[in-house]
């Protein structure tokens, strides 16, 4: 049984070193985190800071050279082993959609249920309504390749969703999308992960995104590549766009700046 | 559009009446004699009257049975070497070089040997067209089945799937057009590799007929023979394309085969 004090994640001195020797490439050091249930924090940091590499190790695709990351009090290495137990609960989108175009949009979003052996006709219905949720109504039945950058990844955001996760991670899913379809999809998520009070962790290399959507922002830096800082966002919820033109808010992005580039 | 459609259709048909006539002009100005080249009105009644012989359709069969079997057999064994080559670096350091020494051979100098080895009957034809058609196949496989991307990887990681689950919606409709595009060629060597064995060595197939039509002279039969042989061909490889679009309708090159047909 998991205590309700205990940190939902945590990240205990976890570091990743590629390559031996005098190779040897320092991509994280020393990351320690805690993360209560429902908190949304983001990673912030210039490209090469291994904002990328730490999400990867949290969700277990990259094995940590050294410390320790606990979801829900289950250790997701178990030495050189992914555990399954610990990561189960974890949902993750990637940059790209990462849609297959052999299924359907149904499909794809139900292929995460179809894997844990849900039967045809439940997780078709579930798909379906989540399609409704994310925006994706009447586009079930077509291809990915016939769907825009943006709803390819509503439709890799409801694939997401459907397991009801209790962590998400996000490698900066709507980078690749043009400002308005990024704020639109950014307020829908940002409810998303209200409602159901998943605990989040977004990449990012946008100070404005990580501002408005995080209630602490991670601040990383590069050679050595490290965490810097760890700042709250003092921002109530539920926030709108208007947020993002209040003096406080630009104060924070000016605040977030010159730690990121280590002036303040 | 319609007259896309229609020039589509029309410009190939011109060129190949064209061609015919060129050849019947020729033959007729140039009084060719019908032992060293007929004209296509011959052979076209040559050819009818090929159909009519039942002992044709008997050749036929066994030049399809040799055909088909080799490329099923190179079929199964370019996909599992592929496959498995692709999955195990070591099995492809170990054997790939050795493979593609095998394929460097020409194979069709072999063929006398496989006759010597399997005999006059169905068997070593059947090698020969499984030796031709292995090497589209097993090169196209290996590719395919490496050409999985390590994003596509990481989604089944995070969704816990098991190998079993993993090969089925990954692997195999990842590498699928590329199989299905290595066993389109295949076919067509099979086909080759079939004829190849029949002319060296035997008494049966559409091989051996052309070749006992050749030393009875008959020219025009010959030509029929040959138009059967590529109307097979052409048939075996259409079944190929059609289950490529059926089976992989979602791949690019599928779909503009198909709103092209």
């Amino acid at each position: 049984m998991r205590m309700d004090h205990e940190a939902d994640i945590r990240l205990a001195g976890v570091g990743k070193t590629f390559g031996h020797g005098e190779n040897a490439v320092r991509a994280i050091g020393d990351a320690t985190l805690d993360m209560q249930r429902g908190d949304f924090i983001s990673l912030l940091g210039p490209s090469g800071c291994g904002k990328t590499t730490l999400l990867r190790i949290i969700a277990g695709l990259e094995r940590p050279s050294e410390g320790e990351i606990l979801v829900r009090g289950r250790a997701v290495w178990d030495g050189a082993k992914r555990s399954t137990e610990a990561t189960r609960p974890v949902s993750m989108m990637f940059q790209e959609a990462r849609l297959f175009p052999w299924f359907t949009v149904a499909e794809n979003v139900a292929l995460p249920l179809r894997l844990r052996g849900v039967k045809k006709a439940e997780r078709e219905a579930r798909a379906h309504a989540l399609c409704e949720t994310v925006g994706l109504k009447g586009f079930e039945k077509m291809r990915p390749s016939a769907l825009s950058g943006g709803m390819r990844q509503r439709a890799s955001l409801a694939r997401a969703l459907i397991t009801e996760p209790q962590v998400l991670l996000l490698d900066e899913p709507f980078g690749a999308l043009d400002a308005m379809t990024r704020d639109t999809l950014n307020l829908e998520l940002m409810s998303v992960c209200a409602q159901a009070r998943v605990t989040t962790i977004l990449v990012t290399h946008s100070i404005t995104e990580a501002a408005f959507l995080s209630d602490r922002v991670v601040v990383l830096a590069a050679r050595p590549a490290r965490i810097t800082e760890v700042v709250e966002m003092p921002f109530e919820r539920p926030r709108t766009l208007d947020l993002q033109r209040k003096p406080a808010f630009q104060d924070i992005l000016v605040r977030l700046r010159s730690s990121l580039t280590g002036g303040h | 559009m319609h007259t896309d459609r229609f020039f589509r259709i029309a410009l190939p048909t011109a060129t190949v009446i064209a061609f015919l006539l060129v050849w019947t002009l020729y033959v007729r100005t140039a009084e060719v004699s019908a032992f060293i080249l007929p004209t296509p009105l011959q052979i076209v009644t040559a050819f009818i009257g090929l159909l009519g012989d039942a002992g044709v359709w008997r050749h036929a069969l066994v030049t399809v049975t040799e055909a088909v079997s080799g490329f099923l057999i190179a079929v199964l064994l370019g996909i599992c070497l592929g496959m498995a080559m692709a999955r195990v670096r070591m099995l492809e350091w170990a054997f790939k070089p050795f493979i593609v020494c095998l394929q460097l051979i020409p194979k069709i100098a072999l063929a006398p040997l496989f006759i010597l080895w399997f005999g006059f009957g169905l068997e070593s034809k059947i090698v020969i067209a499984a030796a031709l058609a292995f090497f589209p196949v097993f090169s196209n496989a290996l590719v395919a089945f490496r050409s999985v991307e390590p994003g596509d990887r990481d989604v089944f990681t995070m969704l816990q799937a098991n190998p079993v689950q993993r090969f089925v919606m990954l692997d195999l409709p990842t590498a699928l057009p590329v199989v299905l595009a290595g066993m389109e060629v295949a076919v067509v060597m099979s086909m080759i590799g079939a004829i190849v064995g029949e002319f060296i060595g035997g008494n049966e197939g559409l091989g051996y007929l052309a070749v006992a039509m050749l030393q009875e002279l008959q020219v025009p039969g010959l030509f029929a023979v040959i138009v059967l042989l590529t109307l097979i061909g052409l048939t075996l490889y259409t079944l190929i394309a059609q289950l490529r679009g059926w089976l992989t309708p979602w791949h690019a090159s599928a779909a503009r085969g198909r709103s092209e047909a």
